[in-house]
């Protein structure tokens, strides 16, 4: 049993890598695997820093591979394990996310992105947001929360466990080096004091029991013979997944009832959306925002609602698009025009938010 | 009139009964590795201690053949997978089964890390110089001359460099103090015995063990037994086989 370092709540100045750490073990975790790679490292710093406090368990493993499935092979030995990666980790990290979407196992990866494709820069951007929902030869049987900040980080990555281990489906906490590296104020607490009961984390392997008396062997594999086989197995999995999402599902509307114009983002930028919204608001022009917070399931009907209350929208991201091909997919069917602010791994500020919605308004969107 | 023999198999209570046939192909090795072991966890009463992980590629088809908790994994990715169990939970007696592909191509790096870092597994790389599931390609361990899909004239070692060598490689990195590393055959399955319990001691003990076994693979070979018998030699000339790594005082 891992020792808590968050009794009571605690507020503090710290950067958002420092904030997933304390998180993780607020959440009792009880074993990190991780690799090197900037800009997550100082998830795993922090974590071997408060080793001796927290008495958890980490291992610094060869590659992203194996951290993934050494991460994989903790869960199924009973421990709330965990990863972090970004960018090229993150792709190569993708066979065991792959595994873990097969088996059903509650595999839980903070991802903060940086630029790509290939290295790029180990800065930000947003680019990660198809592969985290999409990677692998699959189906994207995953759950990925999309965070704005480090109250956000701590909130979520401690959800990310619960909702791991409750529906098991690989769940991520996406968030960018922005986030990472940046110092923000921010309230630790211990989730018993917020009503949370974390989910309970039993063993697939060397589970009691002996083998042959009071259990059978359990023989957990990935490999089927027939395609009928997998695609009954994976009828289950898509039942069980629209099921959960209904459960799960999380967006936040700001301003976003009477707007004229709504921007939809998704993470960092749409805390600059926030900002660019209330500057808006302040020169007569409606616009809001509606940010999902779950980017994998969307929440397809209340932005569904927001979209056809609007009299136009705008996309923006830090990315080609990866959002936005996503939500147009479920938009389908709905007439409201669209304009797109898309800037590739480059932060977006509420100026060119605000900027671009001033042209909107002046030339209507004809998409 | 044709009469049957009712025997029934002689299984080791670490194999699975209830698997059925075997899923390997006639002649194959991965059987008589899988038996000896099975026969070994029952000898040295590891069966509620062991997890047993298999690879992808003729392995995976063990995924079913023990009678103990069983994980198949990825292409090359056993190795982490069971360390990254007997990591979480120490007293885990893992053991990672793989091929030569498994072992020394696509999931090298494990093989280098865990043996560096001495992890607390037991792996076995059942070496049968070629990928036998998809299709016999050259392995990582075909030998020179060597006839295989992707080598049809023969392995030129010019071309191809030399054919690698598992135990030598992970003896040579192995930490002497936490490790036990040989190399045995099919061939005298009473020797793999001895060499298992050794390995799997050493693992109970909070070791690292590494076990190459060479086997064959007639189906891809193109070989009658005789001829997968010969073979078998010749694989024993070009890779020793010994003890290249035995931490003090295990027996």
């Amino acid at each position: 049993m891992v020792k808590k370092l968050i009794t009571q709540d605690t507020r503090m100045f710290l950067t958002g890598n420092e904030v997933i750490a304390y998180a993780a073990n607020a959440a009792e975790a009880e074993f990190m695997y991780g690799y090197p790679i900037t800009p997550q490292n100082e998830i795993m710093h922090t974590w071997c820093k408060l080793l001796p406090k927290t008495e958890a368990g980490f291992l610094q493993t060869e590659d992203e591979i194996s951290a993934g499935f050494s991460t994989i092979g903790g869960i199924l030995a009973g421990k709330r394990a965990f990863t972090a990666t970004a960018g090229p980790g993150n792709v190569i990290m993708q066979d065991a996310q792959s595994m873990a979407e097969m088996m059903r196992i509650p595999f839980v990866c903070a991802v903060m992105q940086r630029g790509g494709p290939s290295t790029a820069t180990v800065i930000y951007a947003q680019q990660e947001t198809r592969l985290t929902c999409f990677g692998g030869n699959g189906e994207g049987f995953r759950i990925v929360y999309s965070t704005a900040g480090h109250q956000d980080l701590y909130d979520y990555m401690i959800k990310s466990f619960n909702t791991a281990w409750k529906y098991r489906f690989p769940t991520f906490m996406l968030a960018d080096g922005y986030q990472g590296k940046m110092r923000e104020p921010v309230t630790l607490y211990d989730p018993k004091s917020r009503g949370i009961t974390m989910e309970p984390t039993p063993a697939a392997l060397r589970a009691p029991g002996v083998i042959g008396v009071d259990r059978e062997a359990t023989h957990l594999r990935n490999t089927f013979n027939l395609e009928e086989e997998l695609m009954e197995q994976l009828d289950k999995y898509q039942i069980d997944y629209d099921k959960m999402s209904k459960e799960v599902e999380e967006y936040l509307e700001y301003k976003a009832e009477d707007a004229e114009v709504l921007i939809i983002a998704h993470g960092i930028v749409a805390r600059s959306a926030m900002t660019a919204v209330d500057e808006l608001r302040a020169k007569g022009i409606k616009a809001g925002l509606f940010r999902p917070i779950t980017i994998r399931p969307l929440p397809v009907e209340p932005m569904r609602k927001a979209v056809k209350r609007a009299k136009q929208v705008l996309f923006t991201e830090s990315a080609n698009g990866q959002l936005a091909q996503m939500c147009l997919e479920k938009l389908y069917g709905l007439t409201t025009p669209y304009q797109t602010l898309f800037k590739m791994g480059v932060g977006v500020t509420g100026d060119d938010i605000v900027a671009k919605v001033e042209t909107m308004v002046q030339e209507m969107a004809n998409v | 009139m044709i009469t049957t023999l009712d025997v029934k198999p002689d299984l080791a209570k670490a194999q699975n009964a209830a698997a059925g046939a075997s899923k390997f192909c006639p002649g194959c090795g991965h059987g008589m590795i899988l038996k000896t072991l099975a026969k070994t966890i029952d000898e040295l009463e590891l069966n509620e201690r062991a997890v047993f992980g298999c690879d992808i590629g003729c392995s995976l088809l063990s995924w079913n053949y023990m009678n103990l908790d069983t994980v198949q994994t990825h292409h090359g990715r056993t190795t982490p997978v069971i360390y990254g169990v007997t990591r979480a939970n120490p007293g885990t007696v893992g053991i990672a089964y793989m091929g030569d592909g498994g072992g020394l191509a696509i999931g090298a790096q494990h093989l280098v890390n865990a043996a560096t870092r001495s992890e607390n597994l037991l792996v076995i790389v059942a070496n049968n110089t070629n990928y036998g599931m998809t299709g016999g390609q050259m392995s990582p361990t075909t030998m020179p001359g060597q006839k295989t899909e992707t080598t049809p004239y023969g392995r030129d070692c010019e071309v191809t460099g030399r054919p690698a060598k598992a135990a030598e490689l992970v003896a040579s990195i192995a930490d002497p103090n936490k490790s036990y590393v040989a190399r045995a055959s099919v061939s005298n399955l009473r020797k793999l015995n001895t060499v298992f319990k050794k390995a799997l001691k050493n693992v109970a003990d909070g070791g690292y063990s590494f076990v190459e076994v060479l086997s064959v693979c007639p189906l891809n070979w193109r070989t009658n037994n005789e001829g997968t018998w010969e073979r078998l030699k010749t694989m024993e000339e070009c890779f020793e086989v010994k003890e290249f790594l035995v931490k003090e005082g295990l027996e």
